[in-house]
């Protein structure tokens, strides 16, 4: 698929469905009071947060939200954005600080509930941006069912940022008896991805860099709670799940061999990777399996089940494209090995250093 | 994928291995002499289809492994030197310099950026008038009439921020060397694809005569190399030395030619050193004299320096394929691809880099 080298400013306005007015428009920018802890912070956390994330854990608006649960356990988890662009196509820092900790939440296999979302702003963002955002992450949490009920917000700054920063922690509840972790992985394992590699990565490497493909690639963005919770229902055997970020499905794969103390396969030719994502990964150099996704996950399940979570998996939007892509061979010195296109056996090793700039 | 998939075909793979056990009756020793099809080799595990009579030696064909350490430490100076924005493509802000490496001078605050296109570093400079723009030209044919290009560009538009570190290379000059060594036991050689698109295959001709050895045109895919390996094993059965073309859908005998004006146009050929294996003559490709108010070296006037490469790194036996990467003491334990000794190890395409990520630690690489 030919690459066409595009003009790097080129890009077009991001459109938004939810079109309120920026709550705060006296100020176009955020400024250091904006933090300051005085009124202009109260301001902005009262007409900008509570507004977009209302719930009644929120509104009590206390150093911390008093959360009732069940005696049941619990997941907890954290994870911090700093993408650039913050608008990409696909997506945005706001759904991903969303869909990022909700994923986070599912591997664990715990249904999520609560968010908490702290903001680190640059002097000068536009309050515009900072409003899009919070309504981007508004919407998303809507669509996963977990409610922000908690949050932070700090400036700092000119230059001493990136526009905005962003960090959720999350908490989910566990309603089954499962052990989903790297350790509790057997050998006869089944693999699966729950679809097509690379997209998040190529998306944001696309913006980033001004290339431009003749069908434009967006990022895989999206929650995948609803599919595990799905899998869960149906008493499917997992063994262990784990998102796809960044290190791609090589990372993920050598970090659960290292942990669970296995040898696992997989076949590339098995392994879903878009057309157009395979060809930009081909100009760049890159290995689609080493690219960072964002609604993409690796389940590990008992092999009488595979052929039942593949079909599950396809019935899912998110998850269409899932693939039987690998098995554990054994217990072994840890290591994962890849049968190559033309047959051959290799070691497939996770990327060392950074394969792309700051992409998640 | 189209046009990919067709050249990946397990079946037809098997096929060409078939042909070769069929063929081969003696061992025999190839040069496939760029980097990446070095990485095709052990990224797909070609090697392994191939009857064991046949070695492949890995050439010197990355232009990041042979850039010398002299230049690095040249790019590293200007890079940390105050209003300059420093380019060059990705791999070569890790290649380790006598002392740091560029990766470490933008972690110090040097503006170090990473350009898919020469041009790219042009544009930089024309949005940057205030700055002066360097960027970092290594490559062989291939990667030259971009460089070449972007020279051309900022001429055009009488940039006077914009400047070239050039460390560009060639290839025939190269294998010319390496079949001139006394230690030279390579049989037959594996001709880059890509570069003789740009300058065709005329220049081996020569080579091919004076040295009695086959070259064979090859490309980068899978069934490519296999069948590069197949034409240069039948022609060394049947005691042929020629230039053969297996790579006919992308070269042609004369190769592009306006792309070869243009770099005869901006650049001149000069002796130039590689990294492990010392100057070759005429083997170099530096701004010529109507250019030469382009070139980095002039404007900035670093000083030649000369250092020793660290003792513990083989990389100059591994570029003349005299070991594999795996023979060298450091291999995967005092030389990985986060603390490279050497630029082998940095490089996608070097040899040491290919072998440890795809063929794993010394143990694993030893059982095979």
């Amino acid at each position: 698929m030919p690459l066409r080298k595009n003009d790097m400013n080129a890009q077009k306005p991001i459109e938004f469905s939810g079109a309120c007015p920026v709550p705060v428009s006296q100020y176009p920018h955020v400024l250091l009071a904006h933090g300051g802890g005085g009124k202009l912070m109260h301001q902005l956390i009262e007409k900008m947060f509570l507004e977009a994330f209302r719930n009644p854990l929120l509104e009590t608006q206390h150093d911390a939200a008093v959360l009732e649960l069940t005696d049941k356990k619990l997941a907890f988890t954290t994870d911090s954005y700093v993408v650039r662009p913050l608008f990409f196509p696909g997506g945005d820092i706001g759904s991903m600080a969303v869909h990022g900790t909700v994923n986070d939440l599912a591997m664990a296999g715990s249904r999520p509930l609560y968010l908490s979302s702290a903001f680190i702003i640059e002097e000068g963002l536009p309050m515009e941006t900072l409003w899009k955002v919070v309504c981007s992450m508004r919407d998303a949490a809507k669509k996963c069912g977990v409610q922000i009920v908690t949050g932070d917000t700090k400036v700092v700054d000119k230059g001493k940022g990136d526009g905005l920063f962003l960090n959720t922690a999350g908490v989910g509840i566990i309603e089954h008896d499962k052990k989903i972790t790297p350790q509790n992985v057997r050998p006869g394992d089944a693999i699966l991805v729950s679809g097509d590699l690379g997209r998040h990565g190529m998306a944001i490497m696309a913006v980033r860099e001004g290339l431009e493909f003749e069908s434009k690639i967006e990022s895989d963005s999206a929650p995948v709670h609803e599919v595990v919770l799905d899998l869960l229902k149906a008493s499917i055997e997992i063994h262990c799940l784990r998102d796809l970020t960044r290190g791609g499905l090589a990372s993920a794969l050598n970090e659960i061999a290292e942990a669970a103390g296995m040898k696992i396969t997989i076949e590339e030719k098995s392994v879903p990777v878009r057309e157009d994502v395979h060809a930009a990964c081909e100009m760049l150099g890159l290995d689609p399996l080493h690219v960072a996704n964002e609604g993409r996950f690796v389940a590990f399940v008992a092999a009488q089940d595979s052929e039942r979570t593949l079909h599950m998996l396809q019935r899912h939007n998110v998850s269409a494209n899932a693939a039987l892509i690998g098995k554990v061979v054994g217990k072994s010195a840890p290591l994962v090995t890849l049968k190559s296109a033309i047959g051959v056996q290799r070691i497939l090793d996770m990327a060392s250093g950074e394969q792309l700039p700051r992409i998640c | 994928m189209k046009y990919l998939d067709e050249y990946r075909d397990a079946g037809m793979a098997q096929q060409f291995a078939r042909e070769l056990h069929r063929v081969t009756t003696q061992p025999w020793k190839i040069m496939e002499v760029c980097g990446g099809q070095t990485h095709a080799i052990v990224k797909f595990g070609i090697d392994e289809l191939l009857p064991k009579e046949i070695t492949l030696i890995h050439g010197p064909g990355c232009p990041v492994c042979v850039t010398p350490l002299e230049m690095i430490d040249k790019a590293l100076e200007i890079a940390t030197r105050p209003n300059i924005i420093f380019t060059s493509f990705g791999d070569m802000l890790r290649v380790p310099g006598s002392t740091t490496d560029l990766l470490s001078v933008k972690a110090k605050g040097g503006d170090v950026r990473i350009v898919y296109s020469p041009l790219d570093a042009v544009k930089l400079a024309e949005q940057n008038p205030a700055k002066d723009i360097v960027f970092f030209g290594v490559g062989f044919e291939t990667t030259a009439p971009a460089t070449a290009m972007a020279v051309y560009h900022a001429a055009q538009k009488g940039l006077k921020n914009f400047s070239m570190l050039i460390s560009h290379v060639l290839v025939p000059p190269a294998i010319e060397a390496l079949m001139s060594s006394p230690n030279c036991k390579v049989e037959g050689f594996l001709a880059a694809g890509h570069v003789c698109t740009v300058m065709g295959f005329e220049e081996y001709f020569p080579i091919a005569a004076k040295h009695r050895v086959p070259i064979v045109v090859t490309g980068f895919e899978p069934l490519d190399i296999l069948q590069g390996v197949l034409m240069t094993v039948q022609q060394l059965e049947s005691g042929r030395a020629e230039v053969e073309n297996q790579y006919v859908r992308a070269v042609r005998r004369v190769g592009n030619q306006p792309a070869q004006e243009l770099i005869k146009k901006v650049f001149k050929v000069v002796p130039r050193k590689w990294r492990g294996i010392g100057e070759i003559p005429q083997s170099g490709l530096g701004l010529s004299e109507e250019y030469a108010a382009f070139d980095a070296e002039k404007k900035f006037g670093v000083a030649e320096s000369f250092v020793g490469e660290s003792p513990e790194c083989l990389s100059g036996l591994v570029l003349q394929g005299q070991i594999k990467p795996h023979n060298c003491p450091a291999f995967g334990a005092k030389c990985t691809p986060e603390r490279p000794l050497g630029a082998p190890m940095v490089s996608g395409e070097g040899a040491c880099a290919a072998y440890y990520r795809y063929r794993g630690q010394p143990d694993a690489v030893a059982k095979k």
